[in-house]
């Protein structure tokens, strides 16, 4: 492979940028591009409002001088040719899925079809109002209605509702369908939702906020949970359990028929997390493992671009009987054409403005067409081979950390923080060297010093060699030359953050010197 | 298939690599009912000419409404969006990356959050602003929750009336399991803006935050500073909340009126309606409360060399931390809308923003006199932003009738208002032309004249 190196292309330095930068604290640091505020000209302008002006007068008059603020101090000045060098420059700052390898475990990095976002920037989508009367928005209805029923057939439920913003509102919105489940069918008190140790931090987290008690399921020694274990946690207390399948081991529940049949036989509704649902498609649906819920990320599985945290989007989909208790509005069919249908009396009511994340819901249907039926179904397997795949290669120095199968991603572990005093941590600094994005770090919270390892579906055999090598290469410098890895990243822009210094000291805006207390 | 790169070869190898003998092996620890059942039944895959067929065939039934001459407002806004935004956000650098995580490959990110962060201080006239969160709906029901943990011992939640109605449902959803929280709904009066006298009813000892609109769901521009300083004599906080972020370029700012948590939708600066999402919830507040602020928080700091960088930072607030205990359940939020904001809001500009502010008020006054001329009266008095409601009889046949022939005359406020049932809430942006006002008196005038008045 290509030697350690310069894989990301270097922001060539501008003198005109080249500028002492100012800023509360730390003077005397240079930057790799100023802020934008320090690229300001006083009177600069980077677009032209008709009768600017005049307006402005105008408005002031209408308004009054008691609403109308000054201008506001320290906000950017600056010509259009310079703000888009400004982003340019900060982009290529940025590892991402099209240009570096990111298995980044949990994300599903995969490629994001670039055709997408042109779908979704077709005038007949991207400039469509929410409050466009449904008679004249049959498209965007449409739309939703075909991809809720393409979910409902990948997931195996019944009803689907696309209102959630990310997979923690998913979360969120399931615990609030069992909260009203519980209320009209049950007792209303169950309070306690059963949660193992390996999940995601957002599923405690949602608990929380829907008003439920986490109870904590400890992982069995083979990296699965045990049924015996969910049965000693049931009692008339716990309204559902939240499971990730598989989980943040990489590892498929294997008991999950067992403990679906425990959690319904103690009255209690079966969530499923759908984090890691990519390695599900064609290998098993979360409805015939006995999910009640399920939450889908579209930005993982269905590939809608991760946008450097968000936006996403977190559909649900559940079985018939919690139907009522989907968002609203819903989208339905009358006769041949689509409605939005408010009446919906037990719906646990609205969670965000108007009806979801639609620019995802455009890319992820289209992806859907895009693999069919048959594509779909073989990309479980796909993304599970090259999980296995880099878990073979790599087990000389770095052992899976459990010694079941892995499903689409592998937790790994390493003996160099006790061999050479070389941490987790310094070990993904090191990666940036060569290229590649680090895994997921110290994920799941049960394995110390975790590589959370997903390499998705989209990437080929020959990156997950390169990675494999650069990891085992790593492991060999670092016992030979530790301060190397310990001191990484030797080859990118910016050496190793002092991430502690800004926890310490917050600085968290840009202030001009005048402004600053 | 073509996002796929594997070749039956290759397949074949890496399976011996692994030591299994088909893909079937890998799975063979899942229970064989579950794998027998697994089949997705979708239509077969397409080729991307097909899919583009597809998906333009779906949106062409929407082209009626977008070629429409619109006057849709409440809570999203019709505004240009410059060229340069969608050429930053369409970098695969931006785009394909996640969460910055790892600072030394997310300079980009980084960075173009905290001068979002920066640029929502500047526009809220707080402190401390976040790295965004979904919507200005869950922005504002989680400064609700924000209040919470700032005062914990209180639990009257006052919200205005005039609040969008998708907000004020979003808070009751996220608070129907915080079961000791109690929330009111505060009247309007005849300005469109909330009843202040009945402000001043508010049980003080209990008072937890009210929460007004800046502009209202009906445009017009609450007097803020009263609002703040009942619910600071109480001993409670203000939550201000914008959903036409382009109001803050002008109007005086939430925190210079008196607001602790500024919140709202900036979908605005740079991002397209979409249906109504993704939007750009942002969130502002003063330093002192930081710690109970929900969402990620970029920090400046340096590297090992003495380069500026910058970074996540007080993550023990968030979920992946503090677990049951984070200040909210959020992890992915809308990073890249904040970037579209980011560039828009650069473009604009000190003296852009402002003058853009400025028509979208000229603009709305013109279109307002021109219907008041035609005898459709502000139903509100209030000086308002760049909306406002007038009455219109059956206002909501009205939007039917006159969306069939091409006008998209507003929205109807009957169905969340049985008090307003003829309130037609009219939007202006700088996307509108004087023969758009024209159009949308004379449709006016004729309904009134025909169908209109009649089944009143």
């Amino acid at each position: 492979m290509a030697s350690a190196g310069r894989v990301l292309d270097r922001v060539e330095r501008d003198p005109a940028n080249e500028t002492a930068r100012s800023g509360p604290g730390q003077s005397g640091e240079r930057s790799l591009v100023p802020l934008i505020f320090e690229e300001s000209v006083a009177n600069r302008r980077g677009v032209d409002i008709r009768e600017g002006s005049t307006a402005e007068k105008r408005a002031f008059e209408l308004l009054g001088p008691d609403l109308c603020r000054d201008a506001i101090d320290g906000f950017p000045e600056l010509s259009e040719p310079q703000v888009m060098r400004h982003f340019l420059r900060l982009s290529k700052l940025n590892f991402g899925q099209a240009l570096n390898f990111y298995p980044l475990g949990s994300c599903t990095m995969k490629y994001n079809p670039v055709t997408n976002d042109e779908l979704a920037a077709l005038p007949g989508f991207a400039a469509l109002h929410p409050h466009t009367p449904a008679s004249i928005a049959q498209g965007a209805l449409e739309l939703m209605f075909r991809l809720e029923a393409a979910l409902c057939e990948i997931t195996g439920m019944d009803a689907a509702s696309l209102h959630p913003a990310a997979g923690a509102q998913g979360e969120l919105a399931g615990l609030l369908i069992v909260r009203a489940w519980d209320r009209l069918h049950g007792d209303g008190k169950r309070y306690k939702v059963i949660i193992p140790d390996t999940a995601h931090g957002t599923n405690p987290a949602s608990c929380t906020l829907a008003g439920f008690k986490p109870v904590v399921a400890k992982t069995g020694k083979r990296g699965f949970l045990e049924a015996a274990e969910i049965r000693r946690l049931l009692d008339d207390q716990v309204a559902a359990m939240m499971v990730t399948n598989p989980n943040t081991m990489g590892i498929f529940e294997g008991e999950i028929l067992e403990i679906a049949h425990a959690v319904h036989q103690a009255g209690a509704l079966l969530y499923l997390d759908g984090a890691n649902l990519n390695a599900l498609l064609g290998v098993a649906k979360p409805g015939a493992m006995g999910a009640d819920i399920v939450h889908v990320n579209l930005h993982k599985t269905f590939s809608t671009p991760h946008g450097g945290g968000g936006p996403g989007a977190g559909p649900i989909a559940v079985r018939a009987s919690l139907e009522p208790f989907l968002p609203s509005p819903r989208v339905v069919r009358v006769d041949d054409h689509f409605a939005l249908d408010t009446d919906r009396p037990h719906s646990l009511g609205k969670l965000r403005a108007f009806f979801g994340n639609f620019g995802m819901l455009v890319r992820a249907y289209a992806y859907m067409l895009a693999l069919g039926g048959d594509g779909l179904s073989a990309i479980g397997r796909l993304a599970i081979l090259n999980a296995n795949y880099i878990r073979a290669k790599l087990v000389a120095h770095f052992p899976a950390a459990s010694t079941e199968r892995s499903m689409h991603e592998c937790v790994l572990t390493h003996d160099l923080e006790h061999r050479a005093g070389v941490s987790t941590l310094d070990i993904a600094k090191r990666l940036l060297d060569f290229g590649f994005h680090p895994p997921t770090v110290y994920f799941p919270l049960v394995v110390p010093g975790a590589l959370m390892v997903e390499p998705t579906e989209t990437e080929r055999r020959e990156t997950l060699d390169q990675f494999a090598e650069a990891m085992n290469r790593i492991y060999l410098e670092a016992l030979e030359t530790p301060e190397k890895v310990k001191s990484a990243p030797h080859d990118m822009p910016l050496a190793r953050v002092d991430e502690v210094t800004a926890a310490r000291k917050p600085v968290l805006r840009w202030a001009s010197d005048h402004l600053e207390p | 298939m073509r996002f796929i790169p594997h070749t039956e070869t290759e397949i074949a190898e890496m399976l011996a690599a692994i030591g299994a003998g088909s893909l079937d092996d890998l799975i063979v620890q899942i229970p064989s009912d579950l794998r027998a059942h697994a089949s997705i039944r979708l239509e077969p895959g397409r080729n991307e000419a097909e899919v583009v067929e597809t998906m333009a065939t779906i949106a062409a039934r929407n082209e009626h409404a977008v070629r429409a001459v619109s006057f849709l407002g409440g809570g999203c806004y019709r505004h240009f969006i410059p060229a340069a935004v969608r050429a930053i956000t369409g970098r695969a650098e931006f785009a394909t990356s996640y969460t910055p995580y790892q600072p030394e490959a997310s300079q980009g990110t980084t960075q173009a959050i905290f001068e979002f962060q920066t640029l929502i201080t500047q526009l809220t006239g707080l402190e401390v602003a976040n790295a965004s969160m979904y919507d200005g709906a869950s922005a504002a029901a989680e400064a609700v929750l924000m209040a919470r943990r700032i005062l914990p011992r209180r639990n009257l939640v006052a919200i205005s009336r005039a609040l969008w109605p998708d907000y004020r449902a979003t808070i009751r959803t996220y608070l129907a399991a915080q079961s000791e929280i109690e929330l009111v709904e505060l009247p309007i009066d005849q300005s469109g803006g909330t009843a202040i006298d009945e402000w001043r009813r508010i049980d003080r000892d209990r008072l937890l935050c009210i929460v007004v609109g800046y502009p209202n769901y009906f445009g017009v521009i609450e007097p803020i500073r009263e609002v703040a300083s009942v619910a600071h004599q109480a001993g409670g906080l203000a939550i201000v909340v914008t959903a036409e972020a382009l109001s803050l370029g002008l109007l005086k700012s939430p925190g210079e009126l008196g607001a602790d948590i500024a919140v709202g939708e900036a979908q605005s600066f740079g991002i397209a309606p979409q249906f109504g999402g993704p939007g750009l919830g942002f969130m502002g507040s003063r330093m002192t409360h930081v710690r109970q602020m929900p969402g990620r928080l970029v920090g400046q700091t340096h590297d090992q060399k003495g380069n500026r960088a910058f970074c996540l930072t007080l993550s023990a607030r968030e979920q992946h931390i503090r677990r049951e205990r984070a200040t909210s359940n959020i992890c992915t939020n809308h990073s890249l809308c904040a970037l579209a904001a980011t560039v828009y809001l650069s473009l604009m500009g000190k003296r852009g923003l402002r003058e853009l502010a400025a028509r979208n008020v000229e603009l709305a006054h013109q279109a307002a006199d021109s219907l008041e001329d035609a005898g459709f009266a502000q139903r509100f008095t209030g000086p308002y932003f760049n909306e406002f409601v007038i009455g219109v009889p059956n206002a909501a046949k009205f939007i039917d009738h006159a969306a069939a022939k091409g006008l998209l005359a507003g929205v109807a406020l009957g169905v969340d208002y049985p008090e307003f049932k003829d309130g037609l809430l009219v939007s202006v942006t700088e996307l509108n032309r004087s023969t758009d006002f024209e159009l949308l008196r004379q449709e006016l005038e004729k309904w009134m004249s025909g169908a209109g008045a009649e089944v009143r």
